[in-house]
């Protein structure tokens, strides 16, 4: 503990093992009583070099490794990945490739069951931060039925390495359908029942309001993204805005931040972002529903083009020699925009691949907005930012 | 109004005549600019009403010293190449910019002064790549140990035998930075 006798600051260190830095962080705070002065976060705890090994690894390897970039949303980093690359394949005649309409479909409706359920441990461990531990279990348990239907069709309860560059590993698992369709009954129930709970709590809703508030300028120029940039007032999502995969053919609402904490709420403060993410949650099943009602019925044939679920040996061969040039492609993750920038010298590996991470970029904006904070607002403030250590380090 | 690669390059262009386009096989886009210049044309981006790019999705670092030469008889770099991927939200168009840096001295001025998240990013390039960012308040490594030597992303990187006194190679191991045979 340094005493720096002019000021009687203390610089405190917090983390890396705390519990409200879900994962391994350490943030540097300098304290002036209760008020904290400064904050230096300091990150690189879960460099594992993923980017490095991205040059070593063949294209259609790598698919593992994005499930361990962000391990609460690997469906989503699947699919960021697997885009990017199609989009690097799609610009020339000969590797292009016709994905399946039903491995498009079965790709959103995994997406957005991995937003649910990464939005599930989001919301639950803030409430759990701010003390209120049976919220946490509410939505933890409800994450495990998500789980049991991704470990059904693809083994895996964490890291899925579900999608491949053409489609899918395997169709979906019999009667899966109707699965997911009464867990949506069940969740959208246990989400009413949750923010019964505790959304307009006093005591929560009184710890999150007016704490932490992000302007719109601030969201946009420090690169928040997704829920913490929406929860700022900023109407844009990708899904919606810039649509991947097939999203334009479903309707649903962007829920963004508008000082819902009431009278003692200020727009873009720690209760809106907690909003946000509650309401992208019944979004998501509004979109999980209609996948449902529109997907076409599994043919049985792996490549064929509507009722299969991948195009593996016009993949493989595309994948030999693929065009030389960049791609910078943008997924809307439950934490956020996850941009895969990756660059081909036309080998079977990949020359560069770069990931930019909305966790990442949210830790820029600490050592502005901190300052001025309680050292228990910072707790307020890391878990309504949702982020998750090994998408910060990768 | 969303605005062409073309349009966009125009505007650049009148103001900095120096700038340059490229373009990829695959048909990616990009203007280059002098590293000199990118923080006023950074600043230009940002705040040209009719451009208005106030996002920074992502910069990223590229060594281009394995890269094969895209024509014949074109010349090989070995510089270190700086990409900054920008959007903006109001017009919705977005737009791919290049900053070459050499090899031997590579300095760029920083842009956090107009995107705040360019900060970090930065860091980052500096820790794997090496790229020295000129006017950045706290330039050090990011993901990396303070004491860490040398830029692992650099295509010509070593990795270290031992580090802090611990072996990191083991037997029959090679580390030669590529793909793995």
């Amino acid at each position: 503990m340094n005493l720096d006798r002019e000021g009687d600051y203390i610089t405190l260190s917090m983390g890396p093992h705390h519990p409200a830095t879900h994962g391994v962080l350490r943030l540097e705070v300098t304290t002036d009583g209760e008020v904290i002065r400064a904050c230096r976060p300091d990150i690189g705890y879960l460099h594992r070099s993923i980017e490095k090994i991205g040059e070593c690894l063949e294209w259609y390897q790598f698919v593992p490794y994005t499930d361990r970039v962000d391990y609460v949303c690997s469906m989503n980093s699947n699919h960021a990945w697997v885009c990017a690359v199609e989009s690097l394949l799609s610009s020339s005649e000969e590797t292009r490739l016709a994905i399946p309409e039903r491995a498009e479909y079965i790709r959103i409706l995994f997406a957005e069951l991995n937003r649910i359920s990464s939005h599930m441990v989001g919301l639950g461990s803030m409430t759990m931060d701010m003390g209120a531990f049976t919220p946490f279990l509410h939505a933890l348990s409800q994450r495990e039925f998500i789980n049991d239907i991704f470990e059904k069709t693809c083994g895996a309860r964490l890291t899925y390495n579900y999608m491949c560059v053409g489609g899918l590993v395997r169709d979906l698992h019999a009667g899966a359908e109707d699965e997911i369709r009464a867990m949506l009954k069940g969740l959208e129930k246990a989400m009413i029942d949750f923010n019964r709970l505790i959304s307009s709590n006093n005591i929560f809703r009184a710890r999150l309001a007016g704490v932490a508030a992000v302007s719109a300028e601030d969201a946009v120029s420090y690169g928040l993204v997704g829920p913490n940039l929406r929860g700022s007032g900023v109407d844009f999502d990708l899904r919606r805005d810039k649509p991947y995969g097939i999203y334009e053919r479903f309707q649903f609402d962007v829920p963004v931040g508008k000082a819902y904490a009431g009278a003692d709420g200020r727009l873009g403060d720690c209760y809106d972002r907690y909003v946000v993410r509650l309401l992208e949650v019944l979004e998501s099943i509004r979109i999980c529903r209609q996948v449902l009602d529109q997907i076409p019925p599994a043919s049985g044939v792996e490549d064929d083009p509507v009722g299969g679920w991948c195009v593996a040996k016009a993949a493989q061969k595309a994948l030999r020699k693929p065009p030389v040039g960049e791609v910078y492609f943008r997924c809307e993750n439950p934490r956020g925009e996850t941009g895969y920038h990756i660059v081909s010298d036309g080998t079977k590996f990949p020359y560069r691949v770069k990931i930019r991470t909305g966790s990442f970029t949210a830790m820029s904006i600490f050592e502005k907005l901190v300052p001025g904070l309680m050292i228990a607002d910072l707790v307020a403030l890391i878990g309504s930012f949702d982020i998750v250590l090994p998408e910060v380090d990768r | 109004m969303a605005l062409s690669f073309d349009a966009i390059f125009a505007k650049v262009q009148v103001r900095f005549p120096a700038a340059g386009a490229g373009s990829a096989p695959n048909g990616a886009r990009w203007i280059e600019i002098q590293a000199a210049e990118a923080l006023v044309v950074a600043d230009f981006l940002k705040h040209d009403p009719d451009l208005s790019f106030d996002s920074l999705c992502c910069l990223s670092g590229i060594d281009l010293l394995k890269f094969p030469a895209t024509e014949k008889d074109g010349p090989t770099s070995d510089a270190l190449v700086c990409a900054y991927d920008l959007h903006s939200l109001g017009h919705r168009h977005e737009l791919r910019l290049k900053v070459s840096a050499p090899r031997d001295r590579p300095v760029v001025p920083s842009v956090e002064s107009v995107w705040g998240v360019a900060g970090y990013f930065e860091r980052e390039i500096y820790d794997l790549l090496g790229v020295e960012f000129r006017g950045h308040h706290d330039l050090r490594r990011i993901l990396t140990p303070q004491d860490w030597v040398g830029h692992p992303l650099r295509k010509d990187y070593s990795y270290p035998e031992t580090y802090a006194g611990v072996e990191l190679k083991r037997e029959g191991q090679t580390f030669e930075s590529g793909p793995y045979k």
